[in-house]
This record gives C-alpha cells, structure tokens and sequence, in this order.
C-alpha cells in the first residue's frame, strides 16, 4: 500500500470534523520528529530481523565450511571420507564413531538412519493424515469436523518431548511383548512417534488443498449421479493432488528434522541396516548428542555445523517446494473456474 | 492487557538488575561425568548444608562435556569418570598456562547389568570386548539361553564410554549396532526392561537389574563389584571418579575438595554405592 | 458391485480418522491416568528432593516462565515490527519483501536443532566470547551457556509464527480504514499506531500465544544453550542457567536409573506440561476464530 504522506498546512487548525484528536499532532513538530524516530526504529527492527534470517544462512554455512578447505580439519576428515567408505580393519564401511584414536565421520549411516524413520513416518501419516482429511471436506458433517479439526490441532500442539516420552515409555515396550522384537527402541517406534508429529501438518495441508477445491466439482459430479465417494475419490483428491504432494512434502520436512523424539526413541545407533526394527541414528539427534562435548574449532565441531547445513538446506527446500506447490494448485483452481 | 505489559516489563526488568558477572566467590559451579551427577549432587547438597551462604551447582553432560567446559573456562572444578587425555591437558595448558590438577575422589567398579531375569554366570573380560565389538551375538554363547544379546552402551562424550573402550575393548571400536543411551541411568532402565539386554556402568546405578560377575579370563574366579573387590583390585574393571581443576585449588573450590577428600565426604561414596579413595 | 467400492472408501476414510482419534486419545488418557495422582499444589510448588524422586518440580516451572518472558518480550516487538514494515511501510511488488517473506515462511520449517546450533556457535561462542573478551578481560561471563541466550534462540524460532500471524492480523484491517485516515491527514505512522494496530490486536495476541506455547514445549534449541537439570538455585541474572519443564521430562524420561521411583513424577511434569500447551494453544485458537468470525461477519 502506498501511502503517500499529505502535506501538513502548519497555519491551520483542526477542523471541526475531524473525527479524533490526533489530528492536532499534525502540528505539532515534537511529534514528527517522534514520528520519524519510530519510523527508523520499525525500519531498523524489521532490517535487524531480516539481517539475522540471513545470518542463520550464513553462520552456519561459514562454520560448515572448514569441512571443505582447512588443512587442519582435512587431517581428520574430508569430503571424501564424509560420504565414500572408509578403509577398516576388516574391509572397509561406513562408520560414525568420531570419539576414537582415529575418528571416523561417515554421513551415510546417519542419513540412512533419517530417511529410514522418514519414510516409516510418511507411511503411517501419509495415509493417515490424508484420509483424515477426506474425510473431513468430503463426508463428515458438520458437527463431526468441529470435533476432529481441534483435536488434530491438539495434537499438533503436543511437544515433541512429550511425544518422544510416550514412545519410549509406553509404545517401545508395547511393541516389543506385540510382536516380540530384538530391539525396543527402533525405527517403528520412533516412526510411529514421528507420525504423530507429522500427521497434523499432512492433515491440515491436506485439508486446505481439498476445501480449495471448487464446489462446482463436486456439484457436477453428483448432478451426474456419482455418490459422495465417488466425488471424492475420483473428482475432488484428483483436482487437489499438488497439495496433498505438497502435504507429504511438508511432512517430510518435518519428519527428517524432528529431533527429540528421535533422539528419545531410536536407540540411538549408527547402524547401516535398512530394517525398520533396528535402530538407527538421525542427523538431528546426532547434533543433540554430540553438540554439548565438543570444542570449538575442532574437526568434530565443524562436522556437526556441516550436518547442521545439511538440514538447514534440505529441510527449507522441501519446505519451499511444498508451499510452492499449495500456490501453484490455488491459482489452477482459481484460474480453471474464472 | 496493560497489566499483562506491566506484569512482562517488571520480570524483565527484575532479571536485567541482575546483569553482570555475578559473586563469583560463592559459587562453586562443578559439570561432567554423568556417572558423577548423583554423587555430586549429593556432595553439594551435604555440603551447602553445612556451609550457609555457599552454592555450589552440578551439572552433568558427560566427562567430555565437562572436560571441555574446563577447557573453555567455563567450570571451575570438572568430574570426570576417566583420566584427561594428553591434548585435552595440552589444550589446558595452552589455555590457561597451568597444568590441571588431578584429584582422585571416589572408586568405582564397572558393572555390567543384565535383566534380572538373565541367568547367565558370568562373563570373561575376552567375551565382553566381543560382545561390544558384535563377534559375539547371542547368550547362549556366554552360557545363557538362545536369545540375541541387544547391547546398551554410553554416547560417545561420556567418560564411562571411553574408559569402557581402553580397558575393555582396547582401544577397538564398538559394534554400530551397540545402542548409545544417555546417562547410565537410561543403560539401566534399558536393561531393566529389555530380557536380552546387556550393559554397563558406574555401580551406584544398580536398581532393578542384576549385576553379572565379572572373570579377568578363563582360569580366575568370578568377581562382582563389592566394596573390598574394587578398593583390593580383584574385581578387573575398577577405575578412578576424578575431580579435576586448573592449576592448584585454591579458595572455595580447595575447601570444597578438602571436604570431598574427608571422611565425611567419603562416607558419602558409600552411600550413593561408590567406594572411598584409598587413603593417601 | 460399485456401491461396494464407495463404502470402501468412505469407510477408508472414517478408519484413518478413527485411528488418529484413537491415538491422541491413548496418548493423553495414558498421562492423565499415570500423571494425575501426583499433580497435587505440592507438585507445582516444591523444589525436586531425594534425587528427583520427591517433591515437585517448582524449579522447572519458573525456569519455563522466565525463558519464555525474555522470549517474548524479544520475538513480539521484533516479530511485529517486521510485520508492519512488510506490510505497511514497505514497497508492495518489492523483491526484498518477496524474498524476506519467503525466508520467513520457509524458515518455519527447518528443525528446531539448527536453531540450537546456531545459538551455540554465534551467540554463546562467537557474540559471548567476544563481550568476554572486550568488556570482562576474558573472564567467562556472556560465553557460556545461560537463560539470555536460550530465549533469543527460542525469540529466532519462533520468530516467524509472530510475523505471519501478525501480517494476517494486518492484511485483515479492510484497506479502506487506511485510506480514510489518509484522507483526514494522519500520517503513516498515526495510520499504523491509531487504526491498524489496535485492529489487529487480536491477532498479534494469537501470534504471541502461540510462539510462548512452543517456547513451553520445545526442548532441542535449548539444549545446549542453557537449560540445565538439577539447580540449586532460581535463575535470576541474564547469565543463570535454568531449569525447563521439557528438559526436565526429556532427562527423567532418559536418564532416570530408577524408573519406577521416578516414574509417578515424570508422568506428572508431562501431564502438567500438556496442561499449559493446551491451554495457551486453546486461548490463541479461541481468539483467533473469534477474529476471523468477526471479519466473515463484520
């Protein structure tokens, strides 16, 4: 909104119209002057805020960064050594173990371990979530919506920790005696933890991307006798499909970079193995863990910055990509029925 | 809303006032090993009893975290459940000029838990390495039933994880699929709860879990942590709980370790299910 | 045979939302079952005693209120200043304000974790060691772990709950009451001060709401930033540490060696923490639709 300042007649007086007092500040010239003190302090926050968005970019690239061209830290780890095997007594593999007389800083069994609770997470909430919404702008009425709406939004409102509490102390065990695993705390039950941290975002999503959908559709398909489910789904979850990607999307996001209840409910072992009853050891947790014990400036240090920009990079891409794909569906709907 | 602005400005302003360096000479402020905390605690506590107007606060972390925060000037005694290594002394050194100070302050006995339904005999030294190094999978090649062994093991910024990896593994890795828990008193309640489930740690920590006797090798008797076993050496892996600081003690944090070091101090130990330091 | 597939799929549907009932049922009855014996006045108001497994959990509770009371008092002026640049002051097809949008929006996303590390690197050891070194001669005073730091994290977390809920507050004051001060003289600033933010009260309110309930429930950031688990003592200087009721539940969930002692405590701080995020979560959703019916009718 442009809003271009009048010019200020200092030989007048308020007119009697005038609808509020303040008009006679616009004489005065203390308060332009604190009208332009303000001015610069909304300027100069608004900047501050923006500046410090840009440092988070910055800092943590510029502490990952070492990883790349220190000599000092290329002793201990490289590039090379992040992602390719590493040479072991007994073969080569990836390990993550950067406590040792040689430490060794392998990415991929961290990143296997994340994506290995990502996907068990978008298994379970995906369809959830989705079906969640559904039913929520297609069949339910309207008294049933008022109910389900809040409680997800209940639950998007849970902390973490508490979700991580509720897998490890009562889901790991649970599951175990069910169905009499090796190992309580591993990636279903973590994966389980995340989706219910995941869910909301899908459902809510979701949930927009349907009600966004016109309700001319729906009219038309059921002038042609088609049922409610029908409608549903093969007319409305088809218009709305790049927001429900964009749904899974943001759920991705927040799955890969959840931290305490991974941190709580996966064991906590850098393991390579794809198996969901296994542990597994995430990027989040591994910064969590590893953060409070190591010095500034070492390799170690630079190592957990380099994770850090990992998922700082990837997260906000999935991000942006999902809420890219909310807009560019808004504005097909909108445009198709103009 | 005015009242909730004011409420906001007055609880700020209230911490604001107390902006600075803070009284430095009445806080004692003691980080690390997370095999120490409770112990700790239960130091300070005794002690801030006795000595009113004293404060002395513990936290944990783990002996890296610690040791690093007496690197980084950010503690002024560290606990630790393993000896310093040579670069962390170096950097020490580097730092501050001074050498650290080692203080020997309780004994303590590795124990390895197992669930109390586990009834295994014993373990030799040479099966415990292979166990954490994953040559060893099963129970019923320790002489127990045929289940899978899940082993609890320490995050790596803990003393007890390295100290466990010297003595026991020899300086070999661990098996990635040891799970890394935090504090011992999560390896516990892990083993607590899981049939097949091995681990270790200091030995006051030993609630509801059984303590498996411990075999140096194939020939020696089986021993568990008791007091006399530790304190004599019988039992094979038995270490130091230190205090470290920078340089000599001196002041506050002097008294507090003299008092560590008395027999009241000590008789602590015992109650938390450490063992006093041998008298020097 | 094809009303057979459409109860199927309706009936897909009621199972999905059946389920998700069902767990947060499960969840919240399983804490309220365990949690409600032991949340007694005792609880909120004592110190933890006979290592955490007696007494309450008062330490943590204050520590919780004053994190989240620095917070806020950084992130709402910040979070609302910006807002009302974006929206009021700044150009309209502005690539900055395109791009600072987007960074916001987008910035919501990214794990809470990286704001803890960068917490840690800029403010503890890089903007703190350097007040150390310049103002106390190197003494460790601002460089460590302590309550201010942690609650300018958490201010940057949640700094774009509050930007996006206040522009909608802001986008929502029809543009009409702009232009009709404008034309009765007021000054940009009168505009802004006078008619837009008194009208977008309520939702600057809701984004204030909402960032302190996750400054209550969110753990990761503060980790290392501040947070510690047995004090003797309540932070009151900007350099304290402090305990945190997450971080208090997260340490008793994990590292508690003897669960059975600990567990009637830890299932009492997680039922009280789900007491305060609800309620600050149900006081914002309450104003908040209450704004928007106002507007769809108004």
């Amino acid at each position: 909104m442009k809003v271009t300042s009048p010019s200020h007649d200092s030989s007048s007086g308020p007119s009697t119209a005038s609808p509020h007092p303040a008009a006679h500040d616009l004489l005065g010239r203390r308060s332009r002057r604190l009208e332009a003190v303000i001015e610069v302090a909304i300027r100069a926050s608004a900047f501050g805020v923006i500046a410090a968005l840009l440092l988070i970019f910055v800092f943590i690239g510029k502490e990952a960064l070492p990883v790349f061209y220190s000599e000092e830290v290329r002793q201990e780890v490289d590039m090379r050594r992040l992602f390719l095997p590493l040479k072991l007594d007994g073969g080569s593999g990836f390990v993550w173990q950067p406590v040792a007389t040689v430490p060794k800083y392998s990415l991929l069994p961290l990143f296997l371990g994340t994506l290995k609770a990502t996907v068990v997470a978008l298994v379970i909430s995906v369809p959830i979530g989705i079906g969640t919404a559904v039913f929520c702008s297609e069949f339910a009425p309207q008294w049933l919506r008022e109910i389900v709406k809040p409680v997800v939004e209940l639950l998007a409102g849970i902390p973490s920790v508490v979700i991580g509490f509720f897998a490890l102390m009562v889901l790991a065990s649970w599951l175990q005696s069910a169905f009499g695993w090796g190992v309580r705390l591993n990636a279903i039950t973590a994966g389980i933890g995340l989706s219910l941290a995941v869910i909301p975002i899908v459902f809510t999503v979701a949930e927009d991307a349907l009600t966004a959908v016109p309700s001319s559709y729906r009219d038309g398909s059921l002038a042609l006798g088609a049922s409610t489910a029908q409608t549903a789904w093969r007319v409305v979850l088809p218009a709305a499909l790049p927001g429900i990607f964009a749904a899974c999307v943001l759920g991705f996001g927040r799955a890969f970079g959840e931290t305490m209840i991974v941190l709580m409910a996966s064991g906590n072992a850098a393991t390579m193995s794809l198996d969901p009853t296994q542990s597994f050891r995430s990027f989040s947790a591994t910064i969590a863990a590893e953060m409070a014990e190591v010095s500034r400036g070492s390799a170690h240090y630079h190592v957990l910055f380099f994770i850090g920009a990992l998922l700082f990079v990837l997260t906000f891409l999935a991000n942006f990509f999902g809420h890219w794909y909310v807009s560019r569906l808004r504005a097909k709907l909108q445009g198709k029925t103009r | 809303m005015r009242t909730g602005l004011t409420t906001l400005l007055a609880i700020a302003s209230a911490l604001l006032s107390g902006c600075g360096g803070g009284d430095a000479g009445k806080t004692l402020t003691v980080k690390g090993s997370d095999t120490m905390v409770a112990l700790g605690g239960r130091w300070a506590e005794q002690f801030m009893l006795e000595h009113r107007g004293v404060v002395v606060q513990v936290m944990g972390g783990g002996s890296g975290t610690g040791i690093n925060a007496l690197v980084n000037g950010g503690t002024d005694i560290c606990q630790s459940s393993r000896p310093m290594t040579d670069k962390e002394r170096a950097q020490v050194k580097q730092r501050f000029g001074k050498e650290v100070k080692e203080i020997p302050v309780a004994l303590d006995g590795i124990t390895i838990y197992v669930n109390e339904t586990n009834r295994t005999p014993s373990v030799t030294l040479a099966q415990l390495k292979a166990v954490y190094t994953g040559k060893i999978t099963n129970w019923k090649e320790l002489g127990g039933e045929d289940l899978t062994i899940v082993a609890y093991g320490r995050e790596n910024n803990s003393g007890t994880y390295m100290y466990f990896k010297e003595h026991v593994l020899g300086g070999d890795d661990f098996a990635v699929s040891v799970q890394a828990l935090q504090g011992t008193g999560g390896i516990v309640s892990a083993v607590s709860k899981d049939e097949r489930a091995i681990g270790y740690g200091g030995v006051g920590y030993a609630v509801k879990v059984r303590e498996l006797p411990v075999r140096k090798d194939e020939s020696s008797d089986p021993v568990l942590p008791t007091e006399e076993n530790v304190v004599s050496g019988k039992y094979p892996i038995s270490r130091s709980l230190y205090f470290y600081t920078v340089g000599e003690p001196e002041g506050l944090t002097k008294e507090y370790i003299d008092w560590v070091l008395s027999p009241e101090g000590q008789k602590i130990c015992k109650h938390e299910g450490y063992f006093p330091v041998a008298r020097q | 045979m094809r009303w057979l597939k459409s109860i199927s799929f309706g009936a897909i549907c009621a199972l999905a939302t059946t389920i998700i009932l069902a767990m947060v049922a499960i969840l919240i009855g399983d804490v309220v079952w365990y949690g409600r014996e032991r949340l007694t006045f005792e609880f909120i108001t004592a110190r933890p005693r006979m290592g955490i497994t007696e007494g309450g959990v008062f330490p943590a509770i204050v520590g919780t209120v004053f994190l989240v009371v620095l917070m806020t008092i950084a992130v709402v002026p910040l979070g609302v200043a910006t807002a009302v640049y974006l929206n009021e002051y700044a150009r309209r097809d502005s690539k900055l304000v395109l791009a600072v949008r987007l960074a916001i929006q987008n910035l919501a996303g990214v794990p809470a974790i990286v704001f803890g590390l960068f917490g840690c690197g800029f403010f503890i050891l890089f903007i703190g060691r350097g007040i150390d070194v310049a103002g106390f001669g190197g003494r460790l005073v601002f460089g460590q772990p302590c309550i201010l730091w942690a609650s300018l994290t958490m201010a940057l977390l949640t700094l774009p709950t509050v930007v996006v809920a206040t522009e909608e507050a802001l986008r929502a004051v029809p543009q009409v009451y702009r232009e009709a001060a404008c034309a009765l003289g007021a000054t940009r600033w009168q505009v802004v001060s006078r008619i837009v933010l008194p009208q977008s009260v309520g939702g600057i309110l809701t984004g204030a709401i909402l960032a302190v309930s996750r400054g209550t429930g969110e753990v990761a950031p503060i980790m290392f930033t501040g947070v510690a688990y047995l004090l003797p003592y309540l932070p009151d200087k900007l350099t304290s540490q402090f305990m945190h009721l997450g971080y208090h539940i997260y340490v008793l969930a994990t590292q508690s060696p003897n669960v059975e002692a600990t567990r009637p405590l830890l299932y009492s701080s997680v039922l009280l923490l789900l007491i305060l995020t609800f309620a600050l979560n149900l006081t914002g959703i309450l104003i908040r639709s209450r704004i928007r019916r106002r507007l769809r009718t108004g």
